[in-house]
């Protein structure tokens, strides 16, 4: 029962893709070939080789160079990439992957099994470390044959699948990383992969222009002929590029969410703020519990109700996101709508602050906190002078100091702050991206684990049981009792599911078509004439 | 000036320039490795997951599991053998990313300074020849103007004029990308991308050029040499080029030698607002992402210039003012 129904699962995964094209044909638009697409990218990535960055732009950059498997779609249902066909073993142990025929690296080299396993086993497994912690379950990797790739786990992990985005493991070739170090290799320069478009030239602080490699395993693809991102540093000066048309696509957080509204009413311009699903970031305000009275949970619950959500991602994002209503996106898997957080209300914050016997001085205060503003552009420094304001009246005094993007990891990594705000991916599966920050086995003196120290017995019961249960009914389950408990808890004070405006002229096509957005690799985009 | 002076006068000079240099050095190291934070953590925090085990890595790989001292010394000596370093963060030399980013940065603030100091010692210059008059006015006002306006304010109202209304130049970048272009098609194409930024920063030095100029010559124009030479029936126009303007540039020479030492740095604010590729950016990314050698190899190239152009200053003053001796 179970393996005819991943079995049609595996076959039908191809389905997306055909139907993306189909789409297209449908609406009398046949894709054009030719053209340069010139868009931004900012910050300027150090380097473009995926394992050893993992920055936001240099996977949108390096996503058209490199390729993984396996990509997902908006309601993150896997779809082939360089794995034409997949099976997964009843118990859940054993993947076996079928490759693309005819993949070629920009060198020339065909792509192997060989290189699959060593992407997997040696290079992600070396340098990146949210692959290593997934990957050290793999007990053996086999290629039976070149184009057939057989992993066996030491124990089912049922959101094995997502870790084969191009994004956590994108494959590179063997021939020229093995026996090197693979930070050092001169390939990490020049990078080479099996993407549409092949590294062409990059002139630091100016642009990076990648070209259409001509021997692409898709026959007639991509479209266009060359990709040219331009390094603009200032968001005001990305603004005016694409409002006249300099570029033609902006993506991430290129562009303020203040100047969305204005960019909206462009009648040549299309703003999404689909794409984003596979990451899913969540914005939270991140608590420091060993900090009180913030280990009280009254206190916490207080703050979380002292906040306007809505305000927040209506006033301050103009509707580039929607309110956080859990721990878990609603677009990642396994959310349960029914555990809610409780909803803005003053009085009932200062009934709980009131009760946990934190009675206000003269001037109306009942304590101060030191709030460190994400230093990440204009949008988080309004959202801090929110966050005092609103918290001043519950009785809550928030000191705001601000920093640089360096000290800011560094005092978050070393739990050297009161309050401060953070947002972190989600990767598809709480097992992958929400876990992290909750359980008390994760509480280390590094950024993104759980830095705020919070600690229940109980969930982290509960997580381990999402994590090795081989039935996603009983995944499910422990989830939804997981996100029960945290929104009694609220361990950090979850704000928002962000979003981020994808802006591009309505001449180029299929800028958004899976759930990573403009991280994937652009091979089925092309401009109108 | 003698002639049999100026060697030893440019030894001594070398040596203590060398000593300020080393002396930066040791400063700028400290100051550098003093600020919180450091690139693992940074790389760590923009990457969205790490472990304890990334963290160590990259630190060994920065060589930043080493003492402080070690560090300085390790540095120290490759600097001492014209080595900049090396850029873990980029995977790539510091001499070559600093190398990459300096025409872009020499042509900027090159054109910059030729515009400044040629339109600022003119209009000055045209200032105090009509003194009290309305073209002495309107010069003065605008010279106050482009002194007192912010330079990104100003950037971004020629952007607003220039690319978004009139649509005449380009808004950012040095150059097209991805179009092909032959001889002085390039030229052409550059010279629309100059255009703004070399403006934006060239005008405040213009006004301190033409505020400076009209002063000083207002002040020679008053001395006695000046009105001998009127006595002695030279023309007007000779005594203006020959006696005031040139008495009058020795303060000028001096604001310049300083703006000149600066050529290196770039324009920090400039290049971000018209996204050009320059130096100013590369240090204060580097700032940004704690990459050390790169942030030190910046700091290094500018404090050799600095220092180079003092020594050109002085030795033209006495070019222009033969009374003026160089002295060690």
């Amino acid at each position: 029962m179970t393996v005819s129904r991943r079995g049609l699962l595996a076959a039908t995964a191809a389905a997306p893709a055909l139907m993306r094209v189909q789409d297209a044909l449908a609406q009398g638009i046949a894709p054009r070939r030719g053209g340069t697409l010139t868009t931004i990218l900012s910050p300027e990535p150090p380097v473009l080789q995926i394992g050893v960055n993992n920055q936001g732009p240099t996977l949108v950059a390096a996503g058209k160079i490199f390729q993984g498997l396996l990509t997902f779609s908006p309601t993150l249902e896997p779809i082939p990439v360089l794995a034409k066909s997949w099976t997964i073993s009843p118990d859940g142990k054993e993947y076996v992957f079928k490759l693309q025929e005819g993949v070629k690296f920009h060198d020339g080299h065909p792509m192997t099994a060989e290189d699959v396993i060593f992407s997997i086993m040696k290079f992600h497994m070396e340098v990146a470390p949210r692959a290593r912690a997934i990957f050290a379950l793999i007990d053996k990797a086999e290629a039976p044959d070149p184009l057939t790739v057989r992993l066996t786990l030491k124990q089912p992990f049922q959101p094995f699948l997502l870790m084969f985005d191009n994004s956590a493991c994108a494959i590179v070739p063997k021939h020229l990383f093995d026996g090197q170090d693979y930070r050092t290799a001169p390939a990490v320069q020049k990078p080479v992969g099996t993407g549409p478009f092949r590294f062409a030239e990059w002139q630091r602080g100016n642009f990076i222009r990648l070209e259409r490699f001509a021997d692409y395993w898709k026959p007639g693809q991509p479209y266009l002929d060359a990709i040219i991102y331009r390094i603009v540093p200032d968001s005001q000066s990305r603004r005016l590029a694409i409002e006249t048309g300099q570029v033609l696509l902006t993506q991430g957080s290129d562009i303020e969410p203040f100047d969305v509204p204005a960019l909206r009413s462009r009648p040549n311009l299309e703003v999404s703020t689909k794409g984003w699903e596979y990451f899913s970031p969540l914005a939270w305000i991140e608590l420091n519990h060993r900090v009180k009275p913030l280990d009280d949970v009254r206190v916490r619950q207080a703050i979380s109700m002292a906040i306007d959500r809505n305000f927040i991602t209506q006033r301050l994002w103009f509707g580039v996101g929607k309110p956080a209503t859990n721990p878990i996106a609603s677009t990642t898997r396994f959310h349960d709508a029914s555990a809610k957080i409780a909803g803005h209300d003053v009085k009932a914050a200062v009934a709980l602050l009131d009760a946990a016997g934190l009675k206000p001085n003269a001037q109306g205060v009942r304590f101060t906190l030191k709030h460190l503003t994400l230093p990440y552009g204009e949008v988080w420094s309004r959202l801090a002078e929110y966050l005092k304001q609103s918290l001043r009246q519950v009785g809550i005094a928030l000191e705001l100091e601000s920093t640089d993007a360096g000290s800011w990891a560094r005092r978050v990594g070393a739990w050297e702050y009161d309050t401060t705000i953070n947002f972190v991916y989600q990767f598809g599966d709480p097992t992958l991206g929400v876990e992290r920050t909750y359980v008390s086995t994760n509480i280390q003196k590094v950024t993104f684990t759980n830095t705020g120290g919070y600690s229940n017995p109980k969930v982290d019961e509960l997580f381990a049981t999402a994590r090795n249960a081989a039935d996603p009914k009983d995944r499910q389950a422990a989830f939804s009792a997981v996100q029960k408990i945290l929104c009694e808890e609220v361990p950090q004070i979850w704000l928002m599911e962000m979003a981020f405006p994808t802006i591009h002229d309505k001449k180029l096509r299929n800028a958004i078509s899976t759930g990573l957005g403009v991280h994937a690799s652009f091979d089925d985009v092309f401009l109108t004439a | 000036m003698e002639a049999s002076k100026l060697p030893g006068f440019l030894l001594r000079r070398a040596v203590k320039a060398a000593l300020v240099v080393l002396a930066i050095v040791v400063c700028n190291f400290l100051l550098v490795h003093a600020a919180p934070g450091d690139p693992a953590s940074v790389i760590a925090g923009q990457s969205g997951a790490a472990d304890a085990v990334f963290l160590e890595q990259l630190r060994k790989q920065f060589g930043l599991d080493q003492p402080l001292y070690v560090q300085l010394w390790i540095y120290l000596k490759s600097v001492l053998s014209l080595d900049l370093g090396f850029s873990h963060r980029q995977q790539a030399s510091v001499a070559q990313l600093v190398l990459e980013r300096l025409p872009a940065t020499l042509l900027l603030t090159g054109a910059a300074f030729a515009f400044a100091l040629a339109g600022g010692v003119t209009l000055g210059a045209l200032a105090a020849q009509r003194v009290g008059r309305w073209a002495d006015s309107i010069i003065t006002v605008i010279a106050l103007t482009f002194y007192a306006t912010p330079l990104f304010w100003v950037g971004l109202m020629l952007v607003l004029v220039f690319s978004v209304w009139l649509e005449w130049l380009p808004s950012f970048g040095m150059s097209s990308v991805g179009v092909e272009m032959h001889g002085l098609e390039v030229v052409w194409d550059v010279a629309q991308h100059l255009l703004l930024p070399a403006l934006t920063l060239g005008l405040f030095y213009l006004a301190v050029y033409a505020r400076l100029t009209r002063a000083t010559m207002l002040e020679v124009a008053d001395q006695d040499f000046v009105k001998t030479a009127r006595a002695k029936g030279v023309p007007e126009g000779r005594i203006l080029r020959a006696h005031v303007l040139r008495n009058a540039l020795l303060p000028v020479i001096t604001f310049a030698g300083i703006q000149a030492g600066q050529l290196l740095g770039g324009s920090i604010l400039v290049e971000t607002v018209f996204a050009w590729p320059g130096i100013g950016r590369l240090a204060f990314e580097a700032l940004l992402a704690r990459d050390y050698p790169v942030l030190l190899g910046v700091f290094f190239c500018t404090s050799v210039m600095v220092v180079l152009f003092n020594l050109l200053t002085d030795m033209l003053y006495a070019i222009i003012d033969p009374r003026v001796e160089v002295a060690g």
